[in-house]
Order: C-alpha cells, then structure tokens, then sequence
C-alpha cells in the first residue's frame, strides 16, 4: 500500500475548490453576459411594438417630423415622426465632437509633446476631475450660467442645440483627451527621433509624424466621445429646451432621444401607444450604441492593418 | 512662413489651449464651490427637502445615496471579482471569450438611461420591486459592472505569472493562488478602482430615475427594522438621490429655492466626489506602500 | 553549429535491482500547438540523486522539466503525450490529481518568485492551507526548512519581514525552503542560479548538494561547471530530446556523442 499514490488517485480537496470556484466565476461572467441579452431583448421587444402592433411605419417613424403620438393624423395613424429627436442628438454630439477634437488633441500634444512636466502636475489631474463630475452637476451649470448667458447674447430662451452642445463639449473633453494622450505615448519614440535628426522642429514632427501614427487612437477617442455625447442625457435634458420639434437654428428649444425618454417616460402608461413609440426611441439609442461600438471596433482594425 | 516661426506659433497656440482647459475646470469648481458652499450648513445637511417652500434640506437624499451606493457595492463588487477572475484566469482563447468581451464591452458603453429604463421595465415592473432602493441599486450595478470587471482584471494580470507558478507548484489548485496570492497583491489596484466606481456611482442619477424613483417619503431614524416602511434601511422604499434631487428641483423648479439648494448639492456632491477620487489614490498608494515595505 | 545526427543517440539505463528510480519518462512528447517540442523522450530518474539538464537555450531542457510535474498544463494550446512512471502510476493522465501529485514533485524556478507575504508566511502559506493549524508545527517546519535551504541564521531574527525584502539570492533559497516545506519526493529545479551572483550561485549550490540524501533533485541548467559540480547524472538535451544520457563524469570526460562533446567543451551553446 502506497499512501501517496491512493492519494493522487482522488480527487484532492483543491480540486474540488477549483471545480467549484470554476462554476463561481463562470456564474459571474455569465451572469453580466445575460443581462446584456436581456437589455436587448427587453427593449428590443418594448421598442419594436410600434411597429408590429401599432402599424407605425418605420420610414415615417425616421422621417416625419411630428411627435404627437396621441393624435392620429388624416389617415388615421399616430403621429409619430422621431426626426427631430434624430436631428436633435446628432446635431449636439457632432458639434460637441467637433469642438472638441482641437480641444482635446491640443491638450493631448501639450502632455505629451511640449510639456510633459506640466502635463502630468496639471492637467492631468485637471482631466481626471472633469471625468469626476456628475453629469447632473453639468447640468446645472448648463442651466444657470450656460443658458442665460445664450440669452443675453442672441436673445430667445438660451435653451437649444447651442447650450446643449456647449455642455456636452465640456463632459466629453476629457475623454477625448485622456485616450489621444493614450495614442501619442504609444507612439515610438524612434519615431520622433528619426524625425527630428532629418532636421525637422518639433511641431512638424508632431503634426506630420507623431499624429499620424496615433491617428487611428485619436479617432477611436473621439468617437468614444461621440458615444458618450449621444448617450448622455439629463445634462442634455436640462438645456436642450425639450420641444420635440425641428430646430431651425441652434438657439431655438429642441430635444434629443434621450431628453424625450427622461422626460416622457414617466408620463406615459405601459403599453399604450406613447409609451411604445418611447420604447421606439431606446431602441434606436442601444442600436446607435452599438453602431458606435462596431465603428471603435473597425477604427480599430483599420489601425491595425498598417 | 518660416518652420521655426511656425514652431513658435503651434506652441503658444497649444499653451492657449492647455490654459482654457485649466480654466473651465477652475471656473467650474469654482461657480459650484462659491456658489454652493455658503449653503451648507448642519441644518442643510440633515433636514428633509421641501418641495413648495424655501428651506428644505437634503438629508434624506444625502443618506438614501450613500445607501444606495453601499447596497449596489455590495452586489456589484462580488460579481466582478467572479468575472474578473473569470476573464483573468479561466478564459481561454476563442470565439466565446471574444463574444463575453463584447458583450461587456457594449454593457459599458451603453447609455445609463437606458440601462435605467431596462431596470424600470424589469426590477420596477416586472420583479415588481416597484421604484425602490432594491431597483436603483440593481440598476447601479449594471451599469457598474462592465468597467469593475475590467480593472478586476487588469489588477490581476498585472500580477507576474510567476506568483500562479509558485502556487500551482506547491499542490494549490489556481482558485486557492488567485484567492489568496493574486487577489492580496492585485488589492491595490483593485480598491484604486472600487473607490473610483463608488465615485461614479455616487453622481448617476440617469440610471436611477425611473428605478430608485424620484421621492424621497420622510424617514425615522429611530427605526432601523428594515422591514418597516418608514425605517431608513428599508430596501423596498423609494429614493430619491442627491444627483436625481439636482435633476429633479431643476425642470420643476417649484421650490422658491431651487438655484441655491442645487448649487449646495452640486457643492456637496462634488466634495463627495472629489472626496472619492483623492481616496482612491491614498488608500491605493497606502496599501501598495505596504505590501512592498520590508 | 554543425548539424548533429539526432538518431545518434545514447541513454544510460539503470539496473533496476541496484538503482531505485524515482520518477521515469517514457516516450514523453511535448506540443505546444502542431509544433512538437520534445520529441519521444524517455528519462529514468534515480532516487536521491542529482540530476542535470543541460543543453543550448532552445534545447527543450526547461520545457521537459516542466511537464514533469504538468506545470506545462497551466500554458494554453500545451498537449503532453507519453508517460511519466511515479510511484507505478502515470502521472500524466486524467485520473490521477494534479494538485495531489505537485505536493510531492516540488518545483522551484528561474527567477525567485516568493509571494509578496512575510517569509513566516511564505513557507507556512500552503501547509496552511492543507489543513495544519497546529502553531508548534508550522514554527518548526518554518525553522527546518529555512535550515535546510541555508538560510536560517540570516532571517531567523525578523521571520515577519517580507520575502521580497530579502537578496535574489536569499529570495530562491526562500523558494527552496517553501518548496521543501512540503515535504516532496522530487524537486525540479529550472535554472534556479541563473538570475543569481557567483556567490549567492554557489551557496544554493551547496543547499542543493545538502538536500540530496532526502531528495530527488532534477536540475536545469546552462552552467556547466554547475552541472560538473553538483550533478550524479547529466543528460544532454539537443533539438528538443536527449541526446546523451549517463554519470555526469563520463559525460564531462569521455562523452560518447559528438554533439555532447561539442558542447561541453564549449563549441556552441
């Protein structure tokens, strides 16, 4: 009889641990795994209601410009047209991305290219306390200096696309910035030294060689911006005016996707035709998420591809 | 013009912009702060919110966000420990990590409303848990979880694969190293970004409208049965937070006083915040300071 | 390097009825992937002896003594065929408990790799969690081992310090206290000095030679004179199996292989 050998032919008491702290984790991931099919599921089934069971036509869903789903036009359909809420987000998060993008590569180059001494002392710390804030405290600033300020200056409400742009500008700078900063330091520092040996200054190194190395990083930033710009909403809700209509200018009340669902959400009785057209809307938010998630994914494989 | 000319020109313009940037962060902290602080008092602090009427408080909400955060910690931290290990240790390489990867992905990109509407449409309605604590904080940890998961594991590969070596080598199966070698040495990094969350936690508000609600009924602090409907651990109650307060007194805007008690809620939930994040690098910073100490 | 014929091969058996082996290779393969590490490899071990693996980087020395005791088992896309004779039983194979059997094929490795834990803890940590409690006990092995690694007298004072406050090499004989503080049959050591001074080398060097009446000790290694020094038995390992394999004197002096010869006289490696 050999001890040791009947005991290697059982099973130990660490192999059941590690059966059993296996199935933990995998519980765990599968549980996170779950939720996300049911987010889709759920809203998914919510949002497409208008379609299957209220006879909203998509095309007129995405194209008509009246948002009154309680009212029934001449043929006898709800007025459900989502385009001003369409105009609305994508209007706020490319302008706020186009602002921005200076911003945040300015920045970016400045920590990583000019200074970065003062980068890592200064603005670092200043990006990541912008990242802290909370988007309601965005919000009321927006609403009382933002707002009043768009008043004094062009006159109307101050509510609009402008105020709602300026706000967002501000909550997606940081993350822009934060993730260019990532792509420079990726950058090889060969790279600079080549170029500034052939006798080149620094900013040309910088704008000719360094950011266009990083290029396919400072887009996925940016674009990360955008997800975040067009996702947020009660910072957005609270300066944009919420009036589900075509903005004619950028200072006139609009609304966005998200500022109808916070604000409409509440007020409608599940099930009813409102409360789906609602749902109609969530849905095209988690779907511009994803497609969101699908172009960082390309940018991604583009970059590395070269 | 001259390249050295440009040089100069490209760097003063990148100074600008570094500046502005200084700026708006000052600016802002420094509306919220001058305008919000002298609000803040003990009574502020503690009394409940009134809603026709100057004066109101936000005790209540100031307790119901610790709450929530507390109860969504505890349900979040756990499972993206799980997950995290999961994803550091077990997941191998194939089609099926890379599908759990998105998925987590997409969980962390996902706007918080709507993670707050799918929390309303299940946990509210269909659970039945009705606008509660119990929801806000299932809410809270949806929307927690993705990036909790993520620095779990990057805390954990962080690790040398040695350290699994020197367990695996001594007859310990990988769940016994990771829980009492990895997990320990990781800790720092693992708390940094806890407190981090905790932070971002404590100013949702997008997520918790439409499942912690948006009243807060007055609470007796004497109670502490949490069964009881007037008992402030009572996970079935409704809560309003802090950030939902801010949103909420301004679109009312029915209180005489909603521009000063937001401006000293902001103050405080940016102190709170702030409080976090500083935290976050001194506890980070204390616990890797020493394990490494001799 | 000049091409060795690999079917040029010579592998020392033992006479069973005056040597006891340990632990036994037989035509043990290694895949990481399709690719083929170590081709049919079979090694008898002798019990209580010393013996080294040397062999060029690359030579699949490392990856052998690793999947003695399926560490290789912990690297994905890693297939290991064959059998591994321990105690009349295949070690490599499905029904017998890893975790049971890594009790007794200790292993120690390149680079010191102590857990970041007080060096009271660092050799207690698995006793520990194998079930004894007892303080008298852990205290005791606690000194044993750490006498038996040469390290003692060193530490002995401040035993609560952390293990990675110590030297390099004070650190691997603190890995080679922890690993004898299970008590194993074998210790596979993976080039345990290579990441250590000449000083430090030669006093794991003498722990090592210490540690052989209670140990079967495998040893990888590029340092030949460590190999001269310290080993019983040596095998040569090229192109991803052993070439030649016999006491450590005749490999050193009178190698039969034209490749062992090339390389313990320095030609390549």
């Amino acid at each position: 009889m050999d001890p040791i050998r009947d005991a290697m032919l059982r099973p130990s008491r660490s192999a059941k641990i590690e059966r059993r702290g296996r199935l933990i984790s995998l519980f765990c991931i599968s549980l996170i795994v779950a939720v996300v099919v049911a987010i889709f599921y759920f809203v998914a089934s919510r949002g497409l209601a208008t379609f299957f069971e209220n006879k909203v036509n998509l095309w007129s869903f995405l194209s008509k410009t009246t948002w009154s789903p309680a009212i029934k036009d001449a043929h006898g359909a709800p007025e459900v047209g989502a385009l001003p809420m369409i105009v609305g987000s994508f209007g706020v998060t490319f302008l706020s991305a186009i602002i921005a993008t200076p911003f945040a590569v300015g920045a970016a180059i400045f920590m990583t290219e000019i200074s970065p001494n003062l980068g890592k002392k200064i603005l670092q710390p200043v990006i990541e306390l912008l990242v802290g804030i909370p988007s309601v405290v965005y919000g009321f600033i927006g609403l009382s200096v933002v707002v009043p300020f768009i008043r004094n200056l062009f006159g109307g409400t101050g509510f609009g696309i402008l105020a709602g742009t300026f706000v967002l500008f501000v909550m997606i700078l940081p993350t822009v910035t934060s993730m260019t900063v990532d792509a420079l330091k990726a950058v090889p520092r060969h790279y600079r030294e080549a170029s500034l040996a052939l006798g080149a200054t620094r900013w040309q190194t910088t704008s000719r060689v360094v950011v266009r190395a990083a290029m396919p990083g400072i887009l996925t930033g940016i674009v990360f911006g955008m997800a975040r710009a067009f996702g947020e909403a009660l910072a957005v809700q609270m300066v944009i005016g919420n009036a589900a209509l075509l903005p004619h200018n950028l200072i006139s009340p609009a609304s966005t996707l998200t500022s109808v669902l916070t604000s409409g959400i509440g007020n409608t009785v599940m099930g009813s035709l409102e409360n789906n057209a609602l749902w109609s809307l969530a849905l095209l938010l988690l779907l511009m998420s994803l497609a969101f998630n699908l172009l960082i994914r390309w940018i991604g494989k583009k970059g590395e591809m070269k | 013009m001259a390249p050295k000319k440009v040089d100069k020109l490209a760097t003063g313009v990148l100074y600008v912009i570094a500046g502005v940037i200084v700026v708006i962060l000052a600016s802002l902290l420094g509306y919220i702060l001058f305008q919000g602080v002298p609000h803040i008092s003990w009574h502020f602090l503690t009394s409940p919110a009134k809603s026709f009427e100057a004066g109101g408080g936000i005790g209540i909400q100031l307790f119901n966000s610790f709450y929530l955060l507390l109860l969504a910690m505890v349900i979040s931290v756990p499972l993206a420990l799980g997950a995290g290990i999961y994803l550091a240790e077990y997941a191998k390489k194939n089609w099926l990590t890379d599908v759990i990867r998105t998925a987590i992905e997409i969980l962390s990109s996902l706007p918080s409303v709507v993670v707050g509407l799918f929390g309303f449409l299940v946990f509210v309605l269909q659970f039945k848990f009705g606008f509660s604590i119990l929801s806000g904080a299932l809410a809270l940890t949806m929307f927690n979880l993705p990036l909790l998961t993520r620095n779990v594991e990057d805390s954990l590969r962080a690790v040398s694969f040695t350290q699994r070596e020197a367990g695996l080598a001594l007859g310990l199966s990988r769940w016994e190293t990771v829980i009492h070698v990895i997990i320990p040495e990781a800790l720092p990094g693992i708390i940094t970004g806890m407190i981090l969350g905790a932070g971002r936690v404590f100013g949702e508000a997008a997520a918790l409208i439409y499942t912690a609600g948006q009243s807060a009924p007055a609470l007796d602090f004497g109670n502490w049965n949490p069964l009881n409907i007037a008992s402030p651990l009572n996970p079935f109650r409704p809560a309003e937070t802090l950030a939902v307060h801010i949103w909420k007194i301004n679109s009312e805007g029915i209180q005489p006083d909603a521009a000063a008690v937001s401006a000293g809620a902001s103050a405080v939930l940016i102190i709170a915040v702030l409080a976090f994040n500083l935290l976050a690098r001194y506890v980070g910073n204390r616990i890797y300071k020493k394990m490494t100490a001799a | 390097m000049d091409n060795y014929a690999l079917d040029d091969r010579y592998i020392k058996d033992f006479d069973r009825s005056e040597h006891e082996i340990a632990i036994e290779t037989q035509d043990l393969r290694v895949f990481y992937g399709a690719k083929e590490a170590i081709h049919g490899t079979s090694l008898p071990f002798e019990r209580f002896k010393i013996t080294a693996l040397i062999g060029a980087s690359g030579s699949g020395k490392s990856t052998f003594l690793r999947s003695l005791n399926r560490m290789n088992d912990t690297i994905e896309g890693t297939r290991v065929t064959g059998q591994i004779m321990y105690r009349d039983i295949d070690i490599n194979s499905a029904n017998v408990d890893v975790y049971e059997m890594r009790k007794h094929i200790g292993m120690v490795f390149q680079r010191p790799n102590p857990f970041a834990k007080s060096i009271y803890d660092n050799i207690t940590f698995a006793p520990r969690r194998f079930g004894e409690k007892r303080k008298a006990v852990l205290d005791e092995l606690v000194e044993t081992s750490l006498r038996q690694a040469a390290l003692w007298d060193q530490v002995k004072d401040d035993l609560h310090q952390s293990g990675l406050a110590l030297s390099g090499g004070q650190q691997q004989r603190l890995c080679i206290a922890r690993a004898i503080a299970m008590k194993p049959d074998i210790l596979l050591l993976d080039e345990p000095a290579s990441a250590l001074d000449p000083i430090s080398t030669s006093t794991v060097e003498d722990t090592l030679m210490a540690l052989k009446d209670q140990y079967t000790i495998i040893i990888v290694t590029h340092n030949m004179q460590q190999a001269a020094r310290i080993s019983d038995y040596t095998a040569f390992f090229y192109a991803g199996q052993a070439l030649e394999y016999d006491e450590t004197r005749k490999i050193f002096t009178r190698p039969k292989i034209k490749a062992t010869d090339d390389y313990v006289s320095g030609h390549f490696g």
